[in-house]
């Protein structure tokens, strides 16, 4: 009985300094097999498509249903999550590649490492902590927290930073993802009381300005968040804060 | 402002390609569009610009500090971008790319022109009607006019519409649609003006 296979075309690199290659696979097709899958049919048997004994290829992945953003790379040209990539829908030979605006650790597997770091800088949590009990903080209205609830979807999958122009390694921008959490948490009722903060962060070096409006982002989120919005509503917020920090205000 | 250089430096950009440097490009299209009515009215227009007091002020703050700026900054900013349009052919980048290469042409054209009429006017030449219809007597020269001119004027009208979105005045999708048709829209009409100027001195 033959089966049918499926084409893979896999760019590899045996680690961060090394330069990458690219190397055929050939696995029988299953029935509903997404792009994982057949990456641990490979990692079952690691015989390329040449029949030689090869290393395993070596991606990451968690939840397999798409909120997590671990297993992205570039399929077929197009950043996206590997898990939610059906192989009945992808044209073949299917080529993966890592997401390489961000450092490859090997094969697909990248350091993702400046996304958290960039939510770190801009403050991208709300501080309830006192050293007593403040009460229950202010109340969000339901229509304003089902607004916030689509914005708060992103997972940090790195998709819009590898779509944009303009992060790269000419660049410090810290990318669409972390803008659109200062959004988030300045739209929360208490974090609303660090908004200055935040702002004042996205301000810096490699933040909001850095944006040059190609909109890939928006047009990239596996999620569907409104970036380009946020990007504009921060645009406005910051006009306001930096006429504040010039000129002082009475609040 | 405070925040940071790159802040502060982004948005002069913005500002100033809009505030002088727009306006300053749209009364310059506007009255060279005297050229179509005759030589003698081109003539009488130009001579007034030209007889504004306190000219080289004018010229200094309104014209050169600005445009300097903005091109310096702006080369900065165009090469600093990794173009990925074969991957992602949206619309929006496609005019990033656009806007990009627009504004290096028309830094070029910039250039060129200022060398070609205010610097000659400097050395005594006099700057009029029959200046520009020698310059575009040459085939060569009208299709560098007109690619610089339109070049000029897309990135005005584009840069318009980022303009909006870089200060906060555009936010929601349809508000960036509308104003994507309103600025193309003066891309339209400035060409208008401006192919008919060209063509009005060959």
């Amino acid at each position: 009985m033959s089966t049918k296979m499926v084409k893979f075309v896999i760019s590899r690199q045996d680690n961060p300094e090394t330069a990458p290659y690219l190397e055929e696979f050939e696995i029988p097709h299953r029935p509903n097999m997404n792009v994982i899958s057949a990456l641990m049919e490979i990692r079952r048997n690691p015989v390329n498509a040449k029949g030689e004994a090869t290393t395993p290829v070596t991606w990451e992945m968690g939840c397999l249903e798409e909120v997590c953003g671990a297993c992205s790379m570039v399929i077929n040209g197009k950043p996206r999550q590997s898990c939610t990539a059906l192989v009945d829908q992808l044209e073949q030979p299917i080529r993966l590649e890592p997401m390489k605006t961000f450092p490859v650790v090997r094969d697909l597997a990248i350091d993702r490492s400046r996304m958290f770091d960039a939510l770190k800088r801009v403050k991208a949590w709300i501080p309830i902590d006192g050293t007593y009990d403040l009460g229950p903080g202010p109340r969000m209205p339901e229509t304003k927290r089902q607004w916030a609830y689509e914005l708060s979807k992103c997972m940090t999958c790195g998709v819009c930073l590898e779509a944009c122009p303009n992060v790269n390694t000419n660049s410090d921008f810290i990318g669409p993802a972390p803008l659109s959490q200062v959004r988030l948490f300045n739209a929360h009722p208490t974090g609303e009381m660090n908004k200055e903060e935040r702002l004042n962060a996205i301000m810096d070096d490699g933040g909001l300005a850095e944006c040059g409006n190609s909109q890939n982002c928006v047009q990239s989120c596996p999620k569907g968040i409104p970036l380009t919005t946020s990007i504009a509503a921060l645009n406005r917020d910051t006009s306001f804060q930096a006429f504040k920090n010039f000129f002082g205000s009475d609040r | 402002m405070a925040g940071s250089r790159d802040f502060f430096n982004r948005r002069i950009h913005s500002l100033l390609g809009v505030i002088p440097i727009g306006i300053f490009l749209v009364q310059h299209l506007v009255v060279n569009h005297f050229a179509t009515r005759d030589a003698e009215a081109f003539n009488k227009a130009a001579h007034f610009m030209e007889s504004l007091p306190f000219r080289i002020f004018l010229e200094t703050f309104v014209i050169y500090l600005p445009i300097l700026f903005h091109a310096v900054y702006g080369l900065y900013i165009t090469f600093q971008a990794k173009n990925n349009v074969t991957r992602y052919g949206y619309f929006r980048n496609m005019m990033f790319l656009v806007q990009r290469i627009t504004g290096v042409i028309t830094l070029v054209f910039i250039a060129w022109h200022v060398w070609e009429t205010r610097v000659q006017a400097a050395f005594g030449q006099e700057v009029n009607f029959d200046m520009m219809a020698d310059i575009l007597s040459s085939p060569f020269m009208v299709a560098f006019y007109l690619v610089g001119v339109l070049s000029a004027v897309f990135h005005f009208a584009n840069g318009l519409w980022s303009f909006f979105v870089s200060w906060g005045l555009t936010v929601s999708p349809r508000s960036q649609k509308i104003s994507t048709y309103v600025t193309m829209g003066v891309f339209v009409a400035l060409a208008i003006v401006s192919v008919r100027t060209i063509f009005a001195f060959i």
